[in-house]
């Protein structure tokens, strides 16, 4: 038994409550080491899920939090999925972080985590998003507990190269892509927020 | 599913300081040409951390439907009216106390599609941040005495009778203002463990 108060889901409705300008996303655009994170929130038959709030916990570039981090960083953002079911984040590459001294801990590969809103869920899910080009995954403690290289990679999103986003000519920031599948046999990772 | 990776539990919430809440928008009655129909109600309470502590100056969303039940929303469609002088979204940051205040009208019953003749109860959706990841909760506001409780299957959930009466506001005569509004009083206490049994 627990003396909090119960989760009900956000129903079919949430973007009136959310959909407001809270500062989208953690980067503009043309900032200079902007990423975008992208993907579709999909049910287990892989139809979109639409007007689902999807929120983004993470550290800065320096791996640093609130109120340790650079001045002005906030580590959150939420998106409201699309007719597609899709979702688009424009961010700053988090730095690897670690939780905090225990000795038992490992540092963390840089990730972000994730709340999903939406409904027919009576409480969110969360999972973790992991970039495809960091080697640091393969220390992070979090994967290791995974059990399986294909549950691993379910929370890895796949680096994309856009037209422009090497060489000269205007910046055009990565592409992360990042399914994330609710149910079925490619169901993403869930972890138990308690 | 996974266990929470360690450390969660510790990180963050996010801070949205007074630049982010305007004037007005914890009252859903005004911003309009003109009053929205239904009962004014005032709707306030504490936000408390696990153990009671108040939390101070953290964000609360609301959204609802107008009181004939209707949401401003493309997805609803349903035949009941729209409200030109409602759209039904508040915000406010709690106070030192962790209290937080807002002015409405009662919404109305909610048609689905769940199974025949399903209303949902009258009810406000409440978002909320706590001082860490964990704390985060969304859920729902019902309004006590109301018959549609009983038979409703997400509020019903809940299966702890005394995790599910934490749902119900109080009506509150302190907090009902004379000639102008009933008062409801609904606490929320945020568990650092997600609250809801599985089904």
């Amino acid at each position: 038994m627990s003396g909090a108060t119960p989760s009900q889901t956000a129903g079919p409705f949430v973007s009136i409550g959310t959909g407001w300008d809270s500062g989208a996303g953690m980067a503009g655009e043309d900032d200079l080491g902007a990423i975008v994170v992208t993907g579709r929130l999909l049910d287990g038959g892989g139809s979109p899920i639409t007007d689902a709030l999807v929120e983004f916990w993470q550290a800065d570039p320096e791996g640093r939090f609130p109120p340790e981090c650079r001045p002005g960083w906030r580590g959150f953002a939420r998106v409201l999925t699309d007719d597609d079911g899709r979702y688009r984040l424009v961010t700053h590459k988090p730095g690897p972080t670690g939780p905090g001294n225990s000795a038992r801990a490992a540092r963390e590969a840089p990730h972000i985590d994730v709340s999903i809103f939406a409904r027919g869920l009576l409480q969110r899910l969360v999972t973790r998003v992991y970039f495809s080009d960091e080697a640091a995954n393969l220390a992070d403690g979090v994967l290791a507990s995974l059990g399986s290289d294909e549950l691993r990679s379910r929370l890895v999103a796949r680096r994309r190269e856009v037209a422009g986003s090497l060489g000269s000519g205007p910046r055009v920031p990565p592409v992360y892509d990042f399914d994330i599948h609710l149910q079925g046999d490619m169901e993403t990772v869930f972890f138990a927020p308690w | 599913m996974q266990p929470l990776p360690y450390g969660l539990a510790d990180r963050y919430g996010p801070v949205f300081g007074p630049a982010c809440v305007g004037e007005g928008d914890s009252d859903l009655t005004v911003g309009h040409p003109g009053e929205p129909l239904g009962e004014r109600i005032v709707v306030t309470g504490r936000l408390l951390g696990p153990g009671g502590r108040p939390v101070r100056g953290q964000l609360v969303e609301i959204w609802q439907a107008n009181a004939a039940g209707r949401y401003r929303h493309h997805a609803d469609r349903h035949p009941a009216p729209l409200d030109p002088n409602f759209t039904g979204a508040g915000r406010c940051l709690t106070d030192d106390e962790g209290r937080y205040r807002f002015v409405t009208v009662k919404p109305g019953a909610y048609p689905w599609q769940n199974h025949d003749k399903a209303f949902r109860p009258a009810h406000v959706h409440f978002s909320v941040f706590g001082s860490s990841f964990v704390e985060r909760l969304v859920t729902q506001m019902y309004f006590p005495g109301d018959p549609l409780l009983a038979i409703d299957p997400i509020f019903n959930s809940v299966r702890d009778p005394v995790a599910a009466a934490r749902l119900v506001s109080r009506f509150d005569l302190a907090t009902t203002v004379h000639n102008w509004a009933l008062g409801f009083v609904f606490d929320i206490v945020l568990g650092g463990r997600e609250a809801t049994p599985l089904e």
